[in-house]
């Protein structure tokens, strides 16, 4: 096994520098998604950056569940489980934990990861799990043709609501910063530079990164994110979040955000309307989550005022290097062999000889 | 005062009390005490599924029974000779179970007009004659612990606390148990607390003393030590001997174990236990579900771990989803079911052979697993090295059906040497294995075994992918080809049936009965407790236990056969019976129970001699 570099998510990196290219990653599966569909888009963006990684191929493993995105590791010319609606999260926390040399993605969807998935996503976000989960989420059931998700808008017609879904939706985001997740970024799945930014800072990251891909259904709801990526609308939508940067947005810079006294949240204003020293200078490594949850508030129905990028960045012990710590520190107390070990303990207690 | 000794070959005890009462941990020790001496034991807890229950009440009655004996004993007893009765609820609750002229040792600082009117007496059972029956011992347990502890510095409650050592004391005395273990105990029970530790002790010499002095007590008894196999034995209970199954099974294979698991009555033990061995490379996941609990564990077998799952039935249907997919997988797991009675909630603290079907048959699609049980306390170590046997060398899920009945009882466990155990080193794939030596085939077979390569992460140039999907033969592909499918649960079906498993043995000591009774799991005991009387009495008849519930021995069709009667008894209402009929032909009498209880070995012989007389 390569000897240990700097860490990149739950992997490490090899010293040697592999020479892999985006085409190493791409399976002998033919890709099988509809025609348009943005996950297309996101396969190929996902399969030029892992050579970045430099972690060789056979030391990535992609876990799904079900759903049109959980087709994924089928693509990637790595080791990869397609498994069960909802569950990638805990089959992917027990390879994660029990194997720290490997570098684990959960790849899934709306349905998967908020629906029948919620309860494994946000125990593992909490937890801090080192995995890398990428939600695609394009706010409908594409498998299953066309039933609202949880995150369709309310009032959605869809064919399981023919007259309008009465149920609110969730914000992926203000979820897993409810489960203090340690990573928390969102992105769109037209953008391969800024996917990839994403990506790279969720690769680096240690613990579990919850990254969210907008991504279009262009069968069931197409159209969903158009404001985000229309060249005439995308930049007054769009709030591109970088650390350290004052967030200032819009084709001039004419929105800002701010912290208004007296709130619990930020608002949307006009720069021109606010002294320079009181527009947010974004920082995704504030430890309390309630700043990275304000920010995940700022959209409203109508996707205006949409964060993208890094939103929370933190540093908190993972719960694989936790558990494996208690084991290590155990055997490091204990001598023998593991059979000396085994005869000891099964000798312990309350014994009697019969001669 | 010297008193008369009288030599018993086998005593019943039970202690009853109030949940609060410490009645489990009496029973404990007293069971550790006789353990010592060398009897053979064998145990039974009983109590509520409530943690405190209103404190004298008949539903908060918890008790523990013990058996023991100068011989080799299969069953905690059907009756006890002795009961210990803490309160009016723990006399009313177990009276009935009372042969006349069995021993009844009350506490009579409890049988006051309020605790009996609890209880519905209108009369206290003490002074209305109604216990003239029996062997009447009053003793005012609470007053004279509280008198014995006065000069310590103690709570007036910890101090009544303590009459549950007075009344071991006085039970250890009575049966001349050494007790050097008891005291060795409490004081590391107590350890940070050694004003406690010395009022617990007074408590059971006080209790002991009074045996010694009073004139109630006028005989001693002593049951010799048993006469059993040369050796190291510890007491122990099913599901301590299932943790440490797993744990040696983590040792025999080198390999590291995880489990995952969600707490749940009667497994949460094995949690409790595992999580205590991380020297042993043992990783234990409380998980969010059962579903993640399972799931993570799926997750550590395919990277390259002994995968484990621990639950009771409830959990057991919630995992079966996964349990299909790791049939699809084809990767080792071992989920353990410590079935409590059902269906829903049911009885979480009362046992039932009840998930039989769930375990064969309760999965969608066709998606066979094997499934073994256990069939005594002890016994449960074995199973679970059978259980990671099975899984690794097969590489399929196994279900390993325990029980309440089994997980709580307790009995003499001569300690094995580990090299005897089983050898459980597994190969992993490490190259190509395809014909041109080029690609991995990762749903290629071993011809023999019919299992498919373990690669797991990790492992260069064997980068494959698997899933859910039906695969194809050998490549793993995602296929719908209707031909590979058919093909594909045939082979899945096959590679259950393939699983080698030592043919089942039959005891049929005059080899000329003509009625064969058939078991799986926990009933073994009560079982053979009931043909050994029944041969004691000059009946014949044959006894046949089956630990591999699938695939069953291929031997069992023929043993089925030299048989005019074959007789299933099952705490359920005969699920092995229904496979055994549907698969042997056999008009099997299938004899059920389903009182959250073992049978009585009573029970089975009254049924079983009325079968042999007709047979």
């Amino acid at each position: 096994m390569p000897e240990a570099t700097e860490p990149t998510g739950g992997a490490t990196r090899t010293p040697v520098a592999l020479t892999l290219t985006a085409k190493d990653f791409k399976s002998d599966q033919e890709v099988r998604w509809c025609p348009g569909c943005g996950d297309y888009a996101i396969l190929a963006a996902v399969q030029s950056f892992m050579p970045e990684l430099n972690i060789p191929r056979e030391r990535i493993v992609f876990i799904s569940g079900i759903g049109c995105s959980s087709r994924f590791p089928y693509y990637m010319n790595t080791y990869g489980v397609h498994s069960i609606h909802g569950r990638a999260p805990a089959i992917a926390t027990g390879l994660s934990v029990s194997r720290p040399d490997l570098s684990v993605w959960v790849v899934t969807g709306d349905g998967d990861a908020l629906s029948i998935g919620g309860n494994h996503l946000i125990h593992a976000l909490r937890r801090n799990v080192n995995l890398k989960i990428l939600l695609f989420n394009n706010r409908i059931y594409g498998l299953t043709k066309g039933q609202y998700s949880p995150t369709s808008e309310l009032g959605k017609i869809t064919k399981s609501t023919p007259v309008g879904s009465a149920d609110s939706p969730f914000n992926p985001l203000s979820l897993a910063l409810g489960a203090e997740a340690t990573f928390v970024a969102r992105t769109i799945d037209s953008d391969r530079k800024h996917l990839q930014s994403v990506l790279r800072a969720a690769a680096e990251h240690q613990g579990s990164a919850f990254v969210e891909i907008y991504q279009n259904c262009n069968i069931f709801n197409d159209g969903a994110f158009d404001v985000l990526k229309e060249p005439e609308t995308r930049d007054d939508y769009l709030i591109r979040l970088e650390h350290g940067q004052p967030i200032v947005f819009g084709s001039q810079g004419q929105f800002c955000v701010v912290h208004p006294p007296g709130g619990f949240g930020l608002e949307v204003r006009r720069t021109a309307d606010v002294p320079a020293e009181e527009i947010v200078v974004h920082d995704a490594t504030i430890e309390e989550p309630a700043y990275a949850f304000a920010l995940s508030r700022l959209p409203g129905a109508d996707l205006r005022n949409t964060p993208i990028g890094v939103f929370r960045d933190v540093t908190r012990p993972t719960y694989d290097d936790l558990v494996r710590e208690q084991v290590e520190s155990a055997r490091a107390t204990s001598t023998g062999t593991p059979e000396e070990q085994l005869a000891g303990l099964l000798n312990s207690g309350d014994t009697w000889t019969i001669l | 005062m010297s008193k008369q000794v009288r030599q018993l070959n086998r005593v019943v005890i039970r202690f009853a009390g109030d949940s609060g009462d410490g009645m489990q941990l009496t029973g404990d020790r007293f069971t550790s005490e006789t353990a010592q001496l060398g009897n053979d034991i064998s145990t039974l807890p009983n109590f509520p599924a409530e943690i405190r229950a209103p404190a004298g009440t008949l539903p908060g009655v918890s008790s523990f029974q013990v058996h023991f004996a100068d011989y080799d004993i299969l069953t905690p007893g059907d009756t006890p000779n002795v009961l210990v009765a803490m309160n009016p609820a723990a006399l009313k609750a177990n009276l009935a179970d009372l042969p006349r002229g069995a021993d009844i040792i009350v506490n009579t600082d409890e049988f006051t007009k309020r605790n009996l009117a609890k209880v519905g007496y209108q009369t206290n059972p003490l002074d209305d004659g109604s216990l003239d029956g029996y062997h009447l011992h009053p003793v005012a347990l609470t007053s004279m612990t509280v008198r014995a502890l006065a000069d310590y510095d103690i709570s007036k409650k910890d101090a009544e606390r303590a009459k549950n050592m007075f009344a071991l004391g006085l039970l250890s005395w009575m049966y001349s148990r050494p007790y050097e273990s008891t005291l060795r105990f409490l004081e590391r029970k107590f350890a940070s607390r050694p004003a406690l530790a010395a009022a617990n002790i007074a408590a059971f010499k006080a209790g002991w003393n009074f045996g010694e002095t009073t004139e109630d007590f006028a005989v001693r008894y002593e049951v010799k030590p048993a006469k059993m196999p040369p050796g190291t034995y510890r007491n122990i209970t099913g599901n301590a001997a299932l943790s440490l199954g797993i744990v040696a099974a983590g040792v025999r294979s080198g390999l590291p174990v995880f489990l995952g698991a969600y707490p749940i009555t009667p497994a949460s033990d094995i949690l409790h236990e595992l999580s205590k061995h991380k020297r042993f490379g043992v990783i234990t996941m409380q998980a969010e579900d059962e579903i993640a609990a399972i799931g993570a564990a799926l997750g550590a077998s395919y990277g390259g771990a002994l995968g484990v799952t621990t639950t009771s039935g409830p959990g057991v249907a919630l995992k079966g989803e996964t349990i299909s997919l790791a049939v699809a997988l084809e990767l080792p797991l071992v989920i353990v079911d410590v079935q409590r009675a059902g269906p829903s909630t049911g009885m979480p603290t009362k046992t039932e052979q009840a998930d039989l079907n769930m375990a064969l048959f309760g999965r969608h699609g066709e998606a066979p697993v094997a499934v073994i049980a256990p069939k005594s306390p002890a016994d449960c170590f074995y199973a679970a090295l059978e259980a990671a046997r099975i899984a690794l060398t097969y590489r399929t899920p196994v279900v390993l059906l325990s029980d309440n009945y089994v997980a709580n009882g307790s009995e003499p466990w001569l300690l094995p040497e580990v090299d005897s155990l089983p050898d459980l080193r597994v190969e992993f794939a490490t190259k190509p294995n395809s014909e041109d030596g080029k690609t991995f085939l990762p749903y290629l077979r071993d011809p023999e075994t019919l299992a498919r390569p373990w690669a797991i992460p990790g492992t260069p140039g064997l980068e494959h992918r698997i899933g859910g999907l039906e695969k194809a033969d050998r490549t793993g592909a995602i296929s719908y080809d209707p031909a590979n499918h058919d093909l594909m649960v045939r082979t899945r079906a096959a590679r259950i049936e393939a699983i080698r498993v030592p043919d089942v043995e039959v005891e049929d000591p005059n080899s000329d009965a003509r009625v064969l009774v058939l078991g799986w799991g926990s009933t073994y005991g009560p079982i053979g407790a009931a043909c050994r009387s029944l041969r004691q009495r000059g009946l014949s008849i044959a006894q046949a236990h089956l630990r591999h519930l699938a695939p069953l021995p291929a031997n069992l069709g023929e043993v089925l056969a030299r048989y005019e009667r074959v007789v299933i008894p099952e705490m359920n209402l005969g699920q092995l019976a229904h496979v055994i009929r549907a698969r042997y032909l056999v008009d099997a009498i299938s004899y059920n129970q389903v009182r959250g209880l073992p049978f009585t070995a009573h029970e089975l012989e009254t049924m079983l001699e009325e079968v042999v007389k007709n047979a």
